[in-house]
């Protein structure tokens, strides 16, 4: 047997965007088992509902991570709402599903413009995040905002998007879709690519489902798993497709995510044509009183809010599990056997925050 | 109340865990309660997105049995629950021993909420303990 190792991988990493240190036990140049230590950033965030009124908690889980900012804010309304049998107008939850997917967008092209930074492709690095700026600007021009939107609110949005707006988002769709057209085939066939990623971290269908991984790292495994498919807001009204793959390594996550690209594309396009008219919020009275779990279908996967109100306007708990927190047990089995050169993509590929897994 | 809740003790706890992961269950994660005087921990697992729950109501200074023998993925939100809580879990599949999220220096069991100090001996007039 060949001398054992540890190499620490990070938290400090030209790869890693946020702090996770992996403890790599290596044979030689291949990894034999990985372990990860977190805890470079918690904040405490759980804690601090306790000291704030509820409604101020809608800015505080916008917080909780600063690339699916909108996301937690709406879950946690989702889950506020639920507690106080409130409806939200159509329109509402419309204009959810519209800066939800938008989000998404940026998301995974902020993923894969890191992605391709991780194998040293700097071109696709920067053509991804010139697309996302695109994105970037259209959440400023509907919401006021680049990335902390703050339009989300317990019983509604706070902000309506005009007519005016709603071509803009539909113009902009279109010049991203021919974004894509020209640059997602490319990445997709790209002969260096396909060395980097093809066969690399590869995950079963039977270890994503016994190691509980979600969203895009599931659904590369074969597990059409998307909490969209329950029609929460109006993905009901509105449908979508699942896309999945079955090879489970580094590449079918990547086209996993292109292939969501693109129907975040077409979702939009048929929400903004079936936008209804009418009010954007109820007036919301009262304090929660009772416990929920809310669940919705963020970039990375499925996020859970438990919440559980006393009647008092500071809520007693809140607790949230991010999808990367569920993602790191079935990352733990993609390492062992692959090339040390290969962890920084494998990682990668699960897309991982770590602000919002420390909270 | 949650949906599809079900109340265990720490004697059926891991039974009905492995109960879930033959019906198919996907372990979601662990919630815990601070209420005072114990600790509400709920155990959620996920099927064709209903959510099934499982409520142990654990005393202040009682040992947790971890989960992760059968669902490893539990080790990690254990670990967190021993650092936030202070909950003393045993047998974890991996041990960070209180440092998976805090550091040295940090508050120990910082959501804790603190302790109720020990009942008082009422005392009569005369100042006779009773």
């Amino acid at each position: 047997m060949s001398k054992r190792t540890i190499i620490p991988f990070g938290p400090q990493h030209p790869v890693l965007p946020e702090p996770i240190q992996l403890r790599l036990v290596m044979e030689e140049e291949r990894v034999v088992e990985a372990l990860p230590a977190v805890g470079y950033i918690h904040r405490g965030l759980e804690k601090l509902v306790e000291k704030k009124d509820y409604n101020q908690c809608v800015f505080l889980a916008e917080r909780v991570c600063g690339i699916c900012s909108f996301l937690h804010s709406v879950t946690y309304c989702q889950g506020l709402e639920e507690i106080m049998s409130v409806t939200i107008p159509d329109r509402a939850r419309f204009l959810r599903l519209i800066w939800g997917e938008v989000h998404r967008v940026h998301s995974h092209l902020l993923w894969l413009g890191l992605l391709a930074d991780s194998f040293g492709f700097e071109n696709v690095f920067m053509h991804a995040w010139r697309c996302r700026e695109m994105v970037l600007d259209l959440l400023e021009r509907t919401a006021g905002h680049r990335v902390m939107l703050g339009v989300s609110c317990v019983g509604g949005v706070r902000r309506d998007i005009s007519d005016e707006g709603l071509a803009d988002i539909l113009r902009t769709v279109d010049a991203l879709q021919k974004e894509f057209d020209e640059f997602v085939p490319v990445v997709l066939n790209d002969y260096s690519i396909k060395q980097r990623t093809v066969g690399v971290g590869k995950l079963t269908k039977e270890q994503a489902a016994e190691l509980g991984a979600v969203g895009p790292v599931a659904r590369a495994s074969g597990i059409a798993r998307d909490f969209r498919e329950t029609g929460y807001a109006a993905y009901g009204e509105v449908g979508f497709k699942i896309v999945t793959e079955t090879a489970g390594d580094c590449y079918a996550r990547m086209k996993v995510r292109c292939g969501e690209m693109y129907e975040c594309l077409n979702m939009v396009r048929r929400a903004v044509a079936a936008m209804p008219a009418g009010a954007i919020n109820v007036p919301v009275k009262g304090n929660p009183t009772g416990e929920v779990v809310a669940r919705l279908e963020q970039p990375r996967g499925e996020v859970i809010y438990y919440l559980k109100g006393n009647g008092a306007k500071n809520l007693e708990r809140m607790r949230i599990r991010t999808p990367t927190f569920a993602n790191l047990a079935p990352l733990l089995a993609m390492l062992p056997g692959c090339e040390l050169a290969d962890v920084p993509v494998i990682v990668l590929s699960i897309d991982p925050c770590i602000s919002c897994t420390e909270r | 109340m949650l949906n599809n809740e079900l109340p265990v003790t720490r004697d059926t706890l891991l039974n009905e865990v492995a109960a879930r992961r033959h019906q198919g269950y996907r372990f979601v994660t662990v919630t815990c309660v601070d209420l005072g005087d114990r600790f509400d921990i709920l155990y959620h697992f996920d099927k064709d997105y209903v959510l099934y729950n499982l409520r142990l109501s654990l005393g202040r200074t009682e040992n947790l049995p971890s989960i992760s023998s059968i669902f490893f993925a539990a080790v990690l939100v254990e670990n967190e629950l021993k650092d936030l809580f202070g909950i003393p879990v045993t047998d974890l599949a991996i041990d960070y021993g209180g440092r998976f999220l805090l550091s040295e220096g940090s508050p120990v069991a910082p959501q804790r909420k603190p302790d109720a100090p020990p009942a008082q001996p009422a005392q009569t007039k005369d100042g006779a303990v009773k």
